[in-house]
């Protein structure tokens, strides 16, 4: 099979092209960037004038809901949203039931992901048993069974013995550790930013400097043990200075941030809206001005649609009692677009945080564009406007706090190993 | 922004919170409330207004106080009243809230009461319930307890009518408290110049300062100049932990006793919405002593939810804009009688 | 239209309840002022009762507002005025005033809302003016003047600074 994109505009920001090329596919590579590969005739030519051809996303973290929450979601409903979104490789956290703490369960998604064909499943491991924060997994089988990496997902690790000697133990074979920092007590049974919006709704908080203690600890030890750390979801000013510093000394540290976070504050929750019931918290204005700004200046390196499908009775309850969360993976896109845009950067920057950088934290291939790596295309309209809308999106998660807003950019062809596994219809 | 307590007119549609509510409609229903007060006093002690009307009482938390006071408001407009205690009952059996809502709309109840221990119950419920039926919050979590502070306003202007020259302090618990959100908000759109609470860093909740109130640690510097003492209720489970070492000690720092009380003005008033706990928040001599109101807050607590179920009970908004009647006696010529507010077509005599 | 001068249609009707409480027994009557225009005719009335013949007699105000038909219609009135009884009504003879009389669910709301007090002996309706159009098998005993007016006419009672009454004519805002 060969294919010709012609006439669309390349972003590849690990290869730093930003240009009008014609990309040409060959069994599933890429076989060609401008230059047609000699004897190449197309079976099939795609017309992307006025199109972006970017590489097929990579997203931090994506919620399957498989195993265990399949009334959720399912793995083929939310690989149809991936693909739906122009995400081609994805990250998953151990959080399912069973906890993803044994080689076994590990193969077995992605045995069933790569029979569906839509996408790549990363699966994150635990890193400790059933994420109780006490008995380290094994980490190497489960490396062995797929694991790219070690995370508690939204639990921590309180007992800073076990932190250290996991750290320790991930070390010792290079393994990198996913972690989202928020210090158990202060943030127990909080659901809100704990600031003037909190104390008018009644909510209990949860105070920025949770999140600043267990960064600090988190990169002492990392520094001490010399871990390899991905901090997940940073969501204050002061997560983000603590990142610069670190970054500064030389600690091993990445960072992400979810595109709601990029765009919402507290004060979208509004009355009580359970859509804007995430985790961490969203927080001021003066921390999403932070966050923004750490995107910029390359101290997050990345942005993940934190893809959370929830099913409409578990929001159907008041704020604190309804499960966090947001469906993500379709507005990843339009929202990384959307910062660009809101924070006078490049659409290149933009396309980066969303597949070279995000790849390279996983130690993946994919995220790029370069000769002879598989075809994982992303192809879209950077113009198109369109509403969030429940019926429309895939995810059977219709639970974003954007439901109703108008995004710009849309996904019009998504190409995994060369062949085309979405077209806008 | 969109309110959802409000109509397209403006008008009281559900009562959820004090914030946000206009003055205009606060007045409107204080001064509903005066004319029920004296309904209590008379032979007969009921009013066909809410006749043929059944108002249900959803008390997802526990609370026979509340919901008495509420059930003989409802009563004394002639309503129908249906009480459910779903704390313990179908909540128990894995019915969600909206399970248990929808089986009263089924059921054609007109108005619910509810409470919830969780904040934003009220709002969810009134988010899902049809358009002709009105949702009253009697309590959700930390969050508001509207007809608290509105009948501690109302309490507030029957013994000191100038609101706009007053200096309220509020004392104890803010953190937990949804009266004492409600009290603020109240007070503070009503016009009273200086709220101020009173309390140890660990029962303020964060930025309290931006709900318009100035902050006091000790009893002495807050009380003093103080017309109205507003105190809070302190959760038997918070009194000794990590909020608060002991009750014993809290009665010594933020406890009002007499000797506290004389830091106030000599005509200072005291309120407490109960139940209260002597010797802990407040003394006896104080609670049972003549700057006390506690009581008749009780008591007007009645005609202020009589009127907030009469605003809201006729399943049609309250026409505020109509209103032609200006007080008697001004400089031009006032209407009365006759055509006048309401009375288009239905006439007069 | 020329309307009849409000004042000299009170000094009518005065006379007429005058006499009425004369034959009954000033200690045997009540005065009760519906809201607006009734309250300010009665006040009148009261204090040329006690100027003129000395004679001091029990008086209250009402609005009816808790007890009418257009409710579920309408909701409650906008500037509610309280009720105010504060005498024993049960076998008093209660002259009831108003200021127009039009369909007569005023009277009835006003009737219902005094028998919440007690039983009274009887109860006499006194209006300035009767508009025809009566909805209820009630109509004034003693009335200053008959003017016919259609549905789409609002006719009012106003007062000024200086207590003199005024009749105004409108279109109704139906």
């Amino acid at each position: 099979m060969k294919i010709h994109i012609k006439n669309g505009h390349l972003i590849d920001p690990k290869n730093k092209i930003d240009a009008k090329h014609d990309v040409f596919i060959v069994a599933g590579k890429i076989a060609g960037i401008g230059n047609m590969p000699d004897g190449f005739v197309a079976n099939q030519t795609i017309d992307a004038t006025g199109l972006i051809v970017a590489p097929g996303l990579v997203d931090l973290s994506v919620r399957l809901r498989e195993p265990g929450s399949d009334y959720q979601a399912t793995l083929n409903s939310e690989l149809l949203a991936a693909v739906a979104g122009g995400v081609t490789s994805l990250a998953c956290p151990p959080d399912t039931n069973p906890v993803l703490d044994e080689p076994g369960l590990v193969e077995m998604l992605k045995h069933r992901a790569k029979l569906l064909n839509l996408a790549h499943v990363y699966p994150l491991g635990a890193l400790t048993r059933q994420l109780e924060g006490k008995l380290l997994t094994e980490m190497y089988a489960l490396t062995q069974a797929g694991c790219v990496g070690f995370s508690q997902a939204d639990t921590t690790i309180t007992d800073t013995q076990v932190l250290w000697r996991a750290f320790e133990y991930a070390a010792t074979f290079g393994y990198t550790l996913f972690l989202r920092a928020e210090d158990y007590y202060l943030a127990k049974n909080g659901v809100a930013h704990d600031g003037e919006i909190a104390s008018r709704l009644g909510l209990k908080g949860i105070p920025a400097a949770a999140e600043a203690l267990s960064i600090a600890s988190i990169l002492r030890i990392a520094q001490e043990t010399k871990t390899r750390i991905h901090l997940c979801r940073l969501s204050t000013a002061e997560g983000v200075d603590l990142v610069r510093q670190a970054k500064k000394q030389g600690v091993q540290v990445t960072a992400d941030v979810s595109a709601q976070h990029c765009h919402l504050t507290d004060m979208d929750i509004g009355y009580f809206n359970t859509h804007a019931n995430l985790k961490p918290p969203l927080r001021s204005n003066r921390d999403k001005a932070a966050l923004c700004q750490g995107l910029k200046d390359g101290i997050i390196d990345a942005i993940c649609s934190d893809h959370t499908p929830v099913n409409d009775d578990a929001k159907l309850l008041p704020f604190a009692e309804a499960e966090a969360g947001a469906t993500g993976l379709e507005l990843l896109l339009p929202l990384a677009l959307k910062w660009a845009m809101d924070n006078k950067t490049t659409l290149f920057d933009a396309i980066a945080k969303i597949t070279s950088q995000p790849a390279s934290i996983l130690g993946i291939s994919g995220g790029d564009l370069s000769l002879h790596a598989d075809a994982d295309v992303c192809i879209f309209n950077p113009q198109t406007e369109w509403k969030v809308n429940a019926i429309q999106l895939k995810s059977k998660g219709k639970n974003t706090p954007f439901l109703g807003l108008d995004m710009t950019g849309k996904v019009e062809y998504t190409f995994l190993h060369g062949q085309i596994i979405y077209a806008q219809v | 922004m969109f309110n959802p307590q409000l109509n397209t007119e403006g008008n009281l549609k559900h009562l959820l919170t004090i914030e946000g509510l206009p003055k205009r409609i606060l007045n409107q229903i204080l001064d509903t409330a005066e004319t029920f007060v004296g309904v209590a006093e008379r032979d007969i002690k009921k009013v066909p207004l809410l006749r043929g009307k059944t108002v249900c009482n959803i008390f997802f938390e526990n609370s026979t106080r509340t919901r008495t006071t509420f059930e003989i408001a409802a009563k004394r407009l002639s309503a129908d009243v249906i009480n459910l205690n779903v704390g313990t009952s179908s909540q128990s059996k894995g019915e969600t809230i909206l399970d248990t809502v929808d089986n009263l709309i089924a059921m054609h109840a007109d108005m619910f009461v509810v409470r919830h221990a969780q904040s934003g119950a009220a709002h969810f419920i009134a988010q899902h319930v049809p358009d002709g039926i009105s949702v009253i919050n009697a309590g959700d979590g930390r969050h508001a307890h509207p007809t608290q502070g509105l009948l501690d306003v109302f309490t507030v202007r029957k013994y000191k009518p100038d609101l706009h020259n007053l200096r309220v302090a509020l004392v104890g618990d803010v953190l937990h408290s949804r009266v004492a959100r409600s009290e603020i908000h109240a007070l503070t759109s009503l016009g009273v110049p200086e709220v101020r609470v009173i309390a140890p860093k660990t029962l303020l909740p964060v930025d309290v300062e931006k709900l318009g109130v100035h902050v006091f640690h000790d009893m002495k510097a807050g009380l003093k100049d103080v017309d109205v003492i507003m105190m809070l209720r302190l959760q038997n489970e918070r009194m000794s932990g990590a909020l608060l070492p002991s009750a014993q000690e809290y009665f010594k720092t933020f406890g009002l006793t007499q000797k506290t009380l004389n830091y106030a003005k000599p005509d200072a008033i005291v309120l407490h919405p109960g139940p209260m706990n002597r010797g802990v928040e407040i003394d006896s001599s104080v609670a049972d002593g003549s700057q006390s109101v506690i009581l008749p807050q009780v008591t007007y607590g009645i005609a202020v939810r009589m009127a907030v179920m009469a605003l809201l009970g006729s399943g049609y908004p309250s026409s505020l804009q109509a209103a032609g009647g200006q007080p008697s006696q001004t400089g031009q010529p006032s209407v009365g009688g006759g055509n006048g507010v309401n009375s288009n077509t239905g006439g007069s005599a | 239209m020329t309307l009849p001068n409000p004042e000299t249609l009170l000094a009518d009707i005065s006379a007429q309840i005058k006499m009425q409480i004369e034959s009954l027994g000033a200690a045997n009557c009540a005065l009760v002022g519906i809201h607006s225009g009734g309250v300010w005719l009665m006040d009148s009335l009261l204090k040329s009762l006690k100027s003129e013949i000395g004679l001091a007699i029990e008086s209250g105000t009402l609005d009816a507002a808790m007890y009418r038909d257009d409710y579920n219609q309408r909701g409650l009135k906008a500037e509610p005025k309280p009720a105010n009884i504060s005498f024993d009504i049960t076998d008093k003879h209660i002259i009831l005033i108003d200021d127009i009389f039009y369909t007569g669910r005023t009277t009835r709301a006003a009737m219902n809302e005094l028998f919440d007090y007690g039983r009274p002996a009887s109860i006499t309706l006194a209006v300035l003016i009767n508009r025809g159009g009566a909805e209820l098998p009630i109509a004034p005993n003693i009335c200053g003047a008959n003017v016919a007016l259609t549905a789409n006419q609002s006719l009012q009672l106003s007062i000024d600074t200086k207590n003199k009454l005024h009749l105004t004519l409108e279109a109704a805002n139906v």
